[in-house]
């Protein structure tokens, strides 16, 4: 045991330094390892309506979608209240979601959201989770560019914001 | 109206040249501590407080008498806002929360100024001028780019009123607080950076850091502790803590400021650690000025960013680069210069408090990773994405969790060198007991849950040890006075100890309902009973309140709590109906219940209901960690003047 206090100093400093490298490789390795492992599972891509009726979204995994809510579009299930139904555009096209759980403060008709979840064979996107904007002022910086994009390209007959 | 909003801007602008002298000065006077120019930098900055501190009231004043002639008055505030709400709106929103930001500055170096007696005149003035160049930075922005007085005219008769979501107790607190935290690091930034220039790192330069640091952090950590509280009750989410980008952007400093502390700890006692601690001081507060960036810039798309614009965001993202590429140049410059004298053998308190700062430094990493991926994905135009909050519990929990562990085994271990005889008697003793308690948690929680075994079982180990820690020094050291800072440092881990404990329950045990419900239906929920009694409308100072009554009861059919739910519709901004929960709390669990909105039968009501055990613990750990950090400060301040 006394004998490494002998050692010459240097011989100490390494041996420090690759104490340091090793904990440092070690950790870099299991945590890339697992960065990369866990980023590749839960990515979630936005699409707009256009983009996802386009079938340009994924119908195997999640993603988001946002857009305004169109005015009279929110409808309660009958049979299970706490289901709603409502439809997104980007002025452009429409896409029908189903929810089911309390909508957040600040989801309303004619106001911009971004909804997360999965598209079911029929084409109705189930929502797990609905967000809303959170200020007068501000609104999902992608609904915007979803909204821009939509109105960008001419289209026959545009849909009226209300 | 007043022409107090001018005056108010004119006092920002008349800092600009004061602060230009208190950061040029200590360099024109050298090495020389009898310069006349130090005393007149220092009086500098004392101006610089005081006109920033004008600014600051005359916009809080402009708040306070609802002159709407101020735009930034006018979009964030009403004169039915409470007046409280109106002085904690002036940092509601992006002018007014980055004038509070030099603000803050400002108060931190008159703090070094007034209380920092350092080994050197020169090196403190030097260090208050690099605080000067950041207060350059930020105070050219607020009156070029982003100034909080600017005229709205005509002005309106009424304001649009702050959003209903910061119209809290929590809000008033949390801001101010966190920015004590964020920018108070700035302060081991430029002694980090004045003693890169001197090459002057030695022990004495560490305990000069130390009390600085700590209460940075103590500040950050009560500042997150209250942005998650006030989350929680707030935004009827029923959760503390949600992986937002903007949770992230201060999460990343508080752990950098974490591994910094522990650093700092090392190389004031064992004069080694030094390059890595000074790379430490300058990335913690690089990394708040990109919270900063992140949240002030409206890049990310994240429920907090309230403003977006991209000509602010270029201007804080350029100023970030010549700060933080600065200091790292300067790094990188004299780096090689620096010289550890201390050396430890592979098991030894230091190795532990290495391996301390790697996971610190890692966990840090992979967040970052995640929280500018989408921006890089998205300016390189290839898609639009968000990573989910799975990744950061994959990620971050097996990173930081050891973390629990390791701080119930380095205080035991010397410094140096320490062997197997200083853990093994203690193993021995404690492990059985801490192995039973932990087994028996979860069967008191109701259902196993091999996670929460590991975590309580390494949280009640540490805690163990703390004690008995506790106990040995206390008999030793009859004067707690010479043993206070290693007395916070056992408090600070008994805090992270009970913070786990509730993190893992909360997160393992928490159940939630959300149902439709008639007037007198019972549901059921862990154990509880919820009744909904009957709905009322009632009325608040600046809003309408529709508000349910619901009774709660244990298993026997006791009634334990009747709650209050609302729905509050602002007047000032009527379409907006905003949830207002209403919790029982204990130290065991809290019952949730948030209103949603009544079915148009108008006989039934939708309702959200949760429990959540142990979740008080979360924020209890972090007030006990807050407390400790404060009371080492002190501790290490008062070792400094010994």
């Amino acid at each position: 045991m006394a004998s490494s206090f002998r050692q010459p100093r240097v011989t100490q400093r390494q041996r420090q330094r690759m104490v340091f490298v090793v904990t440092v490789v070690v950790g870099l390795a299991a945590a890339t390892a697992l960065v990369l492992y866990s980023l590749g599972q839960n990515l979630l891509y936005f699409y707009s309506p256009t983009q996802v009726l386009n079938g340009q979204a994924p119908a195997d995994r999640d993603f988001r979608v946002g857009g305004m809510v169109v005015e009279g579009s929110v409808l309660h299930d009958e049979a299970n209240p706490l289901t709603v139904y409502f439809s997104l555009t980007d002025y452009r096209s429409q896409i029908s979601l189903a929810y089911t759980g309390l909508l957040p403060d600040l989801f309303a008709e004619g106001q911009g959201t971004v909804a997360s979840g999965k598209l079911r064979a029929d084409g109705v996107f189930v929502a797990r989770q609905v967000l809303a904007k959170h200020d007068e002022t501000y609104m999902p910086a992608e609904v915007v560019e979803a909204l821009e994009q939509g109105a960008a390209e001419p289209i026959g007959v545009r849909m009226s914001p209300q | 109206m007043t022409l107090l909003p001018e005056l108010g801007h004119f006092a920002l602008i008349m800092a600009l040249p004061v602060v230009v002298l208190q950061a040029a000065l200590p360099w024109l006077a050298g090495r020389n501590p009898q310069s006349v120019l130090l005393p007149f930098a220092f009086w500098a900055a004392s101006a610089q407080t005081f006109l920033i501190l004008f600014a600051y009231l005359c916009l809080s004043y402009a708040f306070a008498s609802d002159d709407f002639s101020v735009r930034y008055v006018a979009e964030h505030s009403n004169t039915r806002l409470p007046l409280p709400y109106k002085l904690a709106a002036v940092w509601g929103a992006h002018e007014g929360s980055l004038l509070l930001w030099v603000l803050v500055l400002a108060f931190w170096t008159q703090a070094l100024v007034v209380f920092s007696r350092p080994y050197a005149l020169a090196l403190k003035a030097q260090t208050v001028a690099v605080l000067g160049f950041i207060s350059v930075g930020f105070l050219l922005f607020i009156v070029f780019l982003s100034n909080p007085f600017e005229r709205l005219l005509p002005s309106p008769d009424e304001g649009r009123d702050l959003n209903p979501l910061l119209q809290d107790p929590g809000l008033v607190m949390h801001p101010p607080i966190l920015y004590m935290g964020y920018v108070g690091l700035s302060v081991a930034f430029a002694l980090a950076v004045v003693a890169l220039i001197n090459k002057r790192l030695d022990p004495q330069w560490a305990r000069w850091l130390r009390p600085w640091t700590l209460s940075a952090w103590s500040f950050l950590t009560l500042g997150i502790a209250l942005g998650s509280w006030w989350a929680y009750h707030e935004l009827g989410w029923g959760g503390w803590w949600f992986w937002d980008p903007v949770e992230n952007a201060s999460f990343m400093p508080w752990l950098v400021a974490t591994a910094l502390i522990h650093s700092l700890a090392v190389s004031e006692r064992r004069d080694t650690f030094k390059s890595w601690t000074v790379l430490l001081a300058i990335l913690a507060f690089s990394l708040s000025l990109l919270g900063t960036f992140l949240v002030r810039s409206g890049v990310l798309v994240s429920v907090h960013a309230f403003a977006s614009d991209p000509e602010r965001g270029l201007y804080i993202l350029i100023f970030l680069f010549v700060v933080s590429g600065g200091a790292l140049v300067l790094y990188a410059l004299r780096a090689a210069d620096i010289q550890s004298k201390g050396v430890f053998a592979p098991f030894s308190r230091e190795t532990f408090l290495l391996i301390n700062n790697v996971l610190l430094l890692v966990s840090a990493a992979v967040i970052l990773v995640a929280t500018l991926y989408p921006l890089f994905m998205d300016a390189l135009n290839l898609g639009k994405i968000s990573v989910g909050p799975p990744y950061f519990n994959q990620v971050f929990v097996p990173l930081a969790l050891p973390l629990v562990l390791l701080a119930g085994i380095g205080p035991l271990l010397s410094w140096r060198r320490a062997d197997m005889s200083q853990l093994g008697p203690i193993v021995t003793r404690f492990i059985a007991p801490v192995l039973l308690l932990a087994a028996l948690v979860p069967f008191a929680m109701g259902r196993w849950s091999a996670p929460v075994f590991v975590a309580v079982a390494m949280a009640f180990w540490t805690i163990l040890v703390m004690l008995y820690l506790f106990i040995k020094e206390f008999r030793k050291e009859k004067k707690v006075i010479v043993s206070l800072g290693f007395f916070s440092m056992l408090i600070a881990h008994i805090g992270l100890g009970v913070f786990a404990i509730g993190a893992a329950l909360t997160s393992v045990y928490s159940a939630e309902k959300e149902l439709m419900v008639r007037h007198g239906e019972r549901l059921s929920l862990s154990g509880y009973e919820f009744e909904l009694l009957r709905n009322e409308e009632g009325v608040g100072s600046n809003y309408r309140a529709f508000r349910g009554v619901i009774r709660v009861y244990d298993d026997d059919g006791k009634v334990l709590a009747e709650l209050y739910p609302e729905r509050r519709t602002y007047l000032a901004q009527p379409d907006n109906p905003m949830t207002e929960a209403a919790i029982d709390k204990n130290v065991f669990r809290d019952l949730y219940v948030a209103l949603g909105d009544p079915h148009s039968d108008g006989v039934r009501q939708r309702l959200r209901l949760y429990y959540r055990p142990f979740i008080r613990w979360v924020w209890a750990g972090a007030l006990i960690m807050t407390l400790a950090g404060f009371l080492a400060a002190y501790a290490h301040r008062k070792k400094q003047h010994a």
